[in-house]
């Protein structure tokens, strides 16, 4: 009886893991919206807009990216790694006041959106490095 | 004897759910200087938008098709879709059949992407650095991704910068 139970209980589990509806998949709705910003987000102390979209395409490129486009105008960027595993990325710039800029990044690995901090603080360390500026944690 | 399949069942699905990202994926790898240098050239002009038009010439006589471009960025992406069948494979998959193993899937065709980057440097912005990188996914008969790769064969690399050098002789000839 127990043993039964427990089975309907692990099904039951699957079918609400696999189950997210396609809203939820569209809109990532599960995911908090201002800690999400905290950890892809940095700012950095230049005005200079294309420069630094230049560095970011450089950055992508010394990371394993091919970029796939650019838009100086929007200030975005994005690329594809591919090393067994698709690794999407894009980057946006824009001036925050008038003496800095906020660089966001979003990840997305396979079919998965990246939230974990971690690989968003590799990928600004190496973005700082190429920029030779300090990216601040932006709240 | 049963109280193993919750057991079996719940280690399926983590081993599922934990698809996540490789640790090095956004880490600068140990080699990435000389990847860079392997894939950078960089030629005494100044004008970054003709070395820019000299790349897309040189994508079009390998065969690629121009994807996206940005003069104001120095970018230009370009991909093709080439056979990817190989001999050794098919022979493989004849010789599994011929035994009796069935249909083995081959690889067939596969998608190559190219992008190239440009940017000026040295004192008073002299040079004009060109970056290309290539990378290809490929499919088998069955329709299943079986490789998705960077390129990072050096001579890939040597020829595609040979032939850069001579579209812009040409270019600058206007041929």
């Amino acid at each position: 009886m127990k043993t039964k139970l427990s089975l309907v209980f692990v099904v039951l589990f699957v079918f609400f893991v696999g189950c997210a509806t396609t809203q939820q998949q569209l809109l990532d709705s599960e995911a908090s919206q201002v800690q999400l910003r905290s950890i892809q987000t940095r700012a950095f102390d230049t005005t200079d807009k294309e420069k630094t979209l230049r560095t970011v395409m450089a950055t992508l490129q010394d990371l394993g990216f091919v970029l796939d486009k650019a838009d100086a105008t929007l200030g975005t960027v994005s690329a594809t790694k591919l090393k067994g595993y698709v690794l999407r990325m894009t980057v946006t710039v824009r001036p925050r006041g008038t003496t800095q800029l906020l660089v966001r990044a979003n990840a997305q690995y396979n079919v998965q959106p990246v939230t974990d901090p971690e690989p968003y603080q590799q990928f600004f360390a190496a973005l700082e490095k190429a920029m030779f500026l300090t990216a601040h944690q932006a709240d | 004897m049963k109280r193993f399949i919750p057991i079996f069942c719940l280690s399926i699905l983590l081993m599922t759910g934990c698809q996540t990202i490789p640790k090095d994926a956004l880490s600068l790898s140990p080699e990435y200087l000389a990847q860079r240098q392997m894939q950078t050239r960089k030629y005494e002009t100044k004008d970054e938008a003709k070395i820019l038009a000299a790349c897309a010439g040189l994508l079009q006589d390998m065969g690629f098709n121009i994807d996206e471009s940005e003069t104001d960025l120095g970018l230009i992406t370009a991909s093709k879709m080439r056979s990817a069948e190989n001999a050794g494979q098919i022979v493989a998959a004849v010789i599994i059949a011929a035994l009796g193993g069935g249909a083995m899937p081959v690889d067939k065709e596969q998608k190559m992407r190219a992008s190239v980057v440009t940017r000026t440097i040295g004192e008073e912005e002299r040079y004009v650095a060109v970056r290309v990188t290539f990378q290809r996914i490929v499919w088998n008969t069955r329709g299943q991704v079986t490789k998705s790769e960077s390129i990072i064969d050096p001579a890939v690399y040597q020829e595609f910068f040979d032939k850069l050098s001579k579209a812009i002789f040409l270019e600058g000839q206007e041929i």
